[in-house]
């Protein structure tokens, strides 16, 4: 009897409609649960992909091109005027970074990101009778490696390798099943430009990103310029930072500066993370339908038992309840479904997730792995946990307060 | 003072045929008095008792409680004077069905919170006692017959030594004897303790044994 009078009641009543309150409880435990597991899974893989883009790929790439077409000389000459030009004509110019030397040394200045040139462009990759289009990275190995994982990824071979061997390329590892080649491997690698080269395969890396283990290959600078036919140019800049974050505004800073196209790793990958944007509407929604669909049953069994409580409101109204301890009693049996629907929840969430995590199975999407990748965090059972009991509240609440505003005469002038 | 008084009491279901309830009662009933209230069935007595106990409000009249007028008071404050005032046996025995004999009395007694559990519970035990059910104590509504139900309700009306206490006919379940040993209760919580007691009644000779006697017909005061 240590209860409190209003949960004592709401107590009875719900003990009294055992199944319904099963059932209501379950419909909340299952969306709790649901949210956990869901959650676990989508941001675990999003997690991943993020921190295995941040790890693998540059957090900024300078590249060749600009954001905004060219001010024509019209534009410059009359600022004010309205001008419309029609048919111009793309120069046909060498691209490449220009003044590339002096961007480069103005960026080393800079604390805490590391820099590495490079150039890349298409090849048509030919190995035996299979042709495989692929990209190639001219790169500069010493500077590479401080800026990528390329060295670490390397299931075989080595990055100093490409000094070496006289036309050295770095496959990876999609291309190299696609098209049976091993190390040491001879292929020929044509360009748009007409040049061919046979080059010795000296290493073969997983990223884990399938999109660059199926398409990226990696030479020296000097070699890729010779493929290319663009001798001393190079295309794109490469920098890692010490704080990922800084990215975005540090892109936004150098682009400003240097005027070429400045892309963060945000950016670069804003396919994928609007992908992401997507998948959390939908887990939201999702989770969102079925705790709706839960919160009809709380409301149902709520409002079944104010319609058979409808003397007992009656009663306790002439004893002397106010209309709010009434209330009391019904959010109370909402709140009491919504708890212990929300633990229920938890425990069965956190099952769900330690079984997806004994789960081993292949999967090839986005990047590469090897089971769920699973996020655990309280705060998965803290905002499943707000939104049922809210949820739970609300649905309670109706209910509730259309017993408080019965007025105890009707009730009891209508007899047994 | 009179506890209760009532003074042109009328009171009329509106419709598009109003029915009169109650009309124009006037009646004063002082601390002590043992008042019987007679009539047909449909005369209007259960309607009266809803008037003098503050569950329905009147179409025009008025019911003063300790001298004061109700008429003015928000649903809270008269919630809370029948808490505090006021105990009620219905015409239809009451109870709550999932709580035992014992938990129903106690009901109003925790709602109003001023003794602790223990005494409560003694207070709970001592009414059942002397209300002929201290077996049953532990017993839910349905595990009793209709007589004892009748009797918890008496016991719980009482709980919390209600100035005023308001019965509809609470003896209609029982049989002779018990009938008789409840009105006696009644006239002795009136003369006793000084409680205010109107008792609705078929039973003309209870009504007979009453202090006073209040005949009603078509919801009007017969001499
Ligand atoms: N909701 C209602 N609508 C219309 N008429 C009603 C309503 N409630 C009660 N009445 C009428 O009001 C009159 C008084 O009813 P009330 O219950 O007060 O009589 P009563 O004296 O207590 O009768 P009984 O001895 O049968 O309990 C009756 O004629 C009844 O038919
Ligand atoms: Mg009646």
């Amino acid at each position: 009897m240590a209860l409190p009078l209003g949960l004592a009641i709401a107590t009875r009543h719900l003990l009294h409609r055992r199944r319904q309150t099963v059932t209501s409880l379950l419909g909340v435990a299952l969306g709790v649960a649901f949210f956990i597991a869901i959650a676990a899974m989508m941001q675990g893989f999003q997690r991943d992909f993020v921190s295995r883009i941040i790890d693998v790929a540059p957090h900024i790439t300078i590249k060749d091109e600009f954001r905004a077409p060219p001010r024509q000389p019209v534009e410059t000459a009359y600022p004010a005027a309205v001008i419309g030009l029609r048919g111009i004509k793309p120069k046909d110019e060498v691209r490449g970074l220009r003044g590339a030397r002096s961007i480069i040394a103005s960026l080393e200045e800079m604390p805490g990101l590391k820099v590495a040139p490079t150039l890349s462009g298409n090849i048509l990759l030919r190995f035996g009778a299979k042709d495989i289009s692929a990209n190639i990275t001219g790169i500069v190995p010493d500077k590479e490696r401080l800026v990528t994982k390329l060295e670490k990824d390397l299931i075989s071979g080595s990055l100093d390798s490409l000094y070496t061997a006289a036309n050295g390329i770095i496959i990876g590892e999609g291309i190299a099943q696609k098209a049976g080649i091993g190390m040491d491997d001879m292929v020929s690698v044509v360009s748009p430009e007409g040049v061919v080269m046979r080059m010795k395969v000296v290493g073969i890396f997983v990223s884990g990103i399938t999109l660059m283990d199926n398409f990226e290959t990696y030479a020296l600078m000097k070699k890729a310029q010779v493929l290319q036919n663009r001798p001393n140019i190079i295309n794109r800049i490469r920098i890692r930072l010490d704080d990922v974050e800084q990215a975005a505004d540090l892109a936004k800073t150098i682009e400003a500066r240097f005027g070429y196209r400045s892309e963060s790793w945000q950016e670069q990958s804003s396919n994928v993370l609007g992908i992401f944007v997507i998948q959390n509407a939908i887990m939201y929604s999702t989770v969102g339908a079925i705790l709706i669909v839960a919160c009809f049953g709380i409301f149902n069994v709520i409002s079944t038992v104010v319609f058979e409580k409808t003397k007992d409101i009656g009663i306790l109204k002439s004893i002397g309840f106010r209309d709010a301890d009434i209330r009391r009693i019904f959010v109370y049996e909402g709140l009491m479904l919504g708890v212990i629907g929300v633990i229920l929840g938890w425990a069965l969430g956190y099952g769900l997730v330690e079984f997806m995590g004994t789960l081993d199975f292949k999967m090839e999407g986005f990047v590469r792995a090897q089971g769920f990748v699973l996020y655990r965090t309280p705060k998965h059972y803290a905002i499943s946990g707000a939104m049922a009991l809210t949820a739970s509240t609300f649905a309670a609440w109706l209910p509730a307060r259309r017993a408080s505003r019965l007025q105890p005469v009707d009730i009891v002038r209508g007899g047994a | 003072m009179p506890v209760l008084q009532a003074r042109k009491l009328t009171r009329t279901l509106p419709g598009p045929v109003p029915v009169t309830l109650v009309r124009e009662i006037d009646l004063v009933v002082e601390p002590g008095e043992f008042v019987a209230v007679t009539g047909p069935s449909g005369s209007g007595k259960s309607s009266l008792l809803y008037l003098l106990g503050l569950l329905d409000s009147p179409s025009s009249g008025e019911v003063l409680v300790d001298g004061a007028a109700t008429a003015g008071l928000s649903d809270d404050q008269l919630a809370d004077l029948r808490l505090a005032r006021f105990g009620f046996v219905f015409q239809f025995h009451f109870l709550l069905p999932e709580f035992s004999a014992r938990a129903n009395v106690e009901i109003p007694m925790r709602r109003l919170g001023t003794l602790d559990g223990r005494a409560i519970r003694a207070h709970a035990d001592w009414l059942l006692d002397t209300l002929g059910l201290a077996e049953h104590a532990g017993k839910l509504p349905e595990q009793m017959s209709g007589g004892q139900r009748q009797r918890v309700a008496i016991a719980r009306a009482l709980a919390n030594d209600p100035a005023v206490i308001l019965a509809d006919e609470p003896t209609g379940n029982l049989d002779t004897k018990s009938a008789e040993l409840v009105f006696a209760l009644f006239r002795q919580l009136a003369q006793t303790q000084q409680r205010a007691v109107v008792v609705v009644t078929h039973d003309n000779d209870l009504a007979a044994t009453a202090d006073r006697r209040l005949h009603l017909v078509d919801g009007r005061i017969s001499p």
